[in-house]
């Protein structure tokens, strides 16, 4: 087509990402701002920090419980992701490629335990959890973030193995695999961005979480990041302590941004392509 | 010694429906045995029940002499070509072909060396490091072939491997394929739906239908000597003409004309009560155009007049339409399912009639809207039952 590539409409094109970036970006850029704003100018209102200051990072990581807290975070989210993904991708894979019974009501069983609100179940859980002694423990923590996880990303990756010809896999059986080894080196390297997309969202969600974090630990031995933030204080009771939660709400980013920034190039579609005929 | 043994065996699936019943069939070590047949008719899952991806319900399946019902398709040791490729689209064609010996944990060498055999005589060498999508549909049936020979396995099954090429390609890829079977003779099994492939490749072929086995023989005893009428209306292109027929003593009524029998033909016949009906059937090839006859063939045929509604020429040889009045009959079952294969119902004139093709000699003079004498062998007439559709000229 001629009229794709016009200047008018590159130029309208332009105009709507800068738009879509202004609106994404500027509470971030916002956020970044107010955490090199001195403790005496925070309230200036200016978009640029008038007087440049790091001192909100090095009094962030200074704290006796935030770096533990990152800690905790990194960690629980990460085991969280990678028991997700292996229970996951088998699941997924048993209800695209089987037929047994009761295989929709799995699927319909999965998505109904999403659907019940969080705050509904984390005060019993409260209880239940310092009865059986997973209270303010990493396990405490990974086993509700499971629950929500899981579903979702069983979900996408059936959705992914659905896509994938069954042709390929009796042709590895007939080369002599294994179904472990048919799963392992033909179907999840194929099913791999699905692996990836799930991965993400499993690990933000738990990354992101605060309600249960914040009512199911109690120290430094479990408490995430997100609920950490809250225990800022100012250098006296008289002062805001927004240049510190700033930084932290910062600091608190750049793994999702990274992990995301490591993964996207794996996000690609039509890896399958020339699979089976074409 | 790898020969294949069907030993009555039965694809029953949960809902009743059998898609394979009772099959016997023997395939001889280092045969080329086709399986052919009209969707549906069960092909698939038997070669599916050999590779070990479908469950047997009933009978036996042995290999080289060994039982395998219960034997994991890993365990089997043969190798398929699917009609869809199957190949793995993150692997390069070095890795697709080399997939299999790497899970048998052949040393590296002795991979690198049988996969570079197997490119070389699949003419793939400069495409190894080449990834499926990155090739043509004929060489991503190649690189399908050579993950089959690189394995050197008890024998090759191929599920319609052609199907997805277009027809010139088809042919190529016909003859190598020949070649190829012929070079290591592996037992092979072969699908397919198109009977010229069946004809031209396989040392014997068996004709499927409804589950049901047909007929097992050479592409040339399946052509000369049908077991019935499914049969003989498959095998050739274009197809047999079927008509029906009055025997009466020591000759036949047909519609086009009345015809003495041959002492041969009777013989094959035996004796029948007189005026039964039947179905005949002649190939197109068994007509000829009456003036490029010499008397002594005329002799052992008959003659007829018809007007050709439409000449084909195709170079070597012509092929005349025309309708004869009273073609209707008795409706068969394996009449419905040639036509249903055929694609729709018996063709018929703008009136009415029932077509018949006749394939002429390229100095035939016939033209369409012609009135032509033709002559039909009397010795190549072959006879059905009205009912079961079996050959009365059948001969075992």
């Amino acid at each position: 087509m001629e009229s794709e590539n016009t200047p008018a409409r590159r130029s309208l094109w332009g105009l709507a990402v800068i738009a879509v970036l202004v609106y994404a970006l500027f509470p971030v850029i916002w956020i970044i701002s107010l955490s090199l704003k001195t403790p005496t100018s925070i309230g200036d209102g200016s978009f640029l920090p008038t007087h440049w200051t790091l001192s909100n990072y090095s009094a962030v990581f200074n704290t006796d419980f935030f770096p533990p807290a990152l800690r905790n975070s990194i960690g629980i989210a990460l085991i969280t992701t990678i028991l997700a993904l292996c229970f996951a991708s088998a699941a997924a894979y048993a209800i695209t490629r089987l037929d047994f019974p009761g295989k929709t009501l799995i699927l319909a069983g999965a998505l109904a335990v999403t659907m019940f609100p969080a705050i509904s179940i984390v005060g019993g859980l409260y209880n239940v959890w310092r009865n059986v002694g997973l209270f303010d423990t990493w396990p405490g923590l990974i086993l509700p973030y499971l629950t929500f996880s899981l579903p979702l990303c069983i979900y996408i990756l059936s959705a992914f193995f659905r896509e994938i010809p069954w042709d390929l896999e009796k042709a590895a059986q007939m080369d002599g695999a294994t179904p472990l080894q048919a799963f392992r080196r033909v179907i999840l390297p194929l099913a791999m961005p699905g692996v990836f997309t799930a991965g993400i969202l499993a690990f933000i969600a738990a990354w992101n979480d605060f309600l249960y974090a914040n009512v199911l630990t109690t120290s430094n031995a479990a408490r995430t990041a997100p609920v950490a933030m809250a225990y800022f204080t100012g250098a006296s009771q008289f002062q805001q302590p927004a240049g510190a939660i700033a930084a932290g709400a910062v600091v608190v980013t750049v793994p999702i941004l990274i992990m995301v920034l490591i993964f996207q190039r794996r996000i690609v579609s039509g890896l399958t392509a020339g699979a089976v005929k074409g | 010694m790898s020969e294949i043994v069907l030993d009555n065996v039965v694809k029953r699936y949960p809902d009743g429906f059998e898609a394979v019943k009772n099959l016997n069939l023997s395939i001889g070590d280092g045969e080329f045995m086709i399986l052919v047949g009209p969707s549906g008719c069960g092909k698939s899952t038997a070669l599916n029940m050999i590779a070990g991806l479908e469950d047997i319900s009933a009978g036996e399946l042995r290999i080289a002499g060994k039982v395998v019902n219960k034997v994991a398709p890993r365990d089997r040791d043969i190798a398929m070509v699917f009609q869809s490729y199957a190949l793995y689209p993150h692997m390069t064609v070095r890795d697709n072909m080399g997939f299999a010996l790497k899970l048998k944990k052949v040393p590296k060498a002795e991979i690198d060396r049988k996969v570079q055999e197997a490119a070389d005589i699949l003419d793939l060498t400069e495409h190894l490091a080449r990834k499926p999508a990155n090739l043509s549909g004929g060489q991503r049936q190649r690189v399908a072939m050579g993950r089959a020979i690189v394995r050197d396995p008890k024998a090759f099954l191929m599920d319609e491997p052609l199907s997805n090429l277009d027809a010139k390609l088809r042919v190529q890829m016909r003859a190598q394929v020949a070649r190829i079977q012929r070079r290591f003779s592996t037992t092979t099994v072969y699908v397919t739906h198109d009977q010229t492939e069946a004809m031209t490749l396989g040392d014997r072929v068996a004709v499927m239908l409804s589950g049901v086995l047909q007929q097992v023989g050479s592409p040339m005893e399946l052509y000369n000597n049908p077991a019935n009428l499914f049969v003989a209306g498959f095998i050739g292109s274009p197809g047999m003409n079927f008509m029906p027929a009055t025997l009466t003593n020591g000759s036949v009524r047909l519609p086009i004309a009345d015809v003495a029998l041959p002492q041969e033909v009777r013989d094959r016949l035996g004796r029948q009560p007189d005026g039964r009906s039947v179905i005949a059937g002649i190939r197109p090839e068994d007509f000829e155009d009456a003036t490029k006859i010499d008397s002594e063939s005329r002799a052992r045929g008959a003659t007829f007049n018809a007007k050709l509604d439409l000449v084909e020429a195709m170079g070597a040889e012509f092929y005349a339409h025309f309708g004869i009045k009273g073609g209707e009959m008795v409706q068969s079952d394996e009449l419905q399912e040639l036509r249903d294969d055929a694609g729709g119902a018996g063709e018929l004139t703008d009136s009415g009639e029932t077509v018949l093709v006749a394939r002429l000699s390229p100095e035939s003079r016939a033209r369409s809207g012609d009135e032509a004498e033709i002559w039909l062998d009397a010795s190549k007439i072959h006879f059905f039952d009205e009912q079961s559709g079996d050959a009365l000229t059948f001969s075992r």
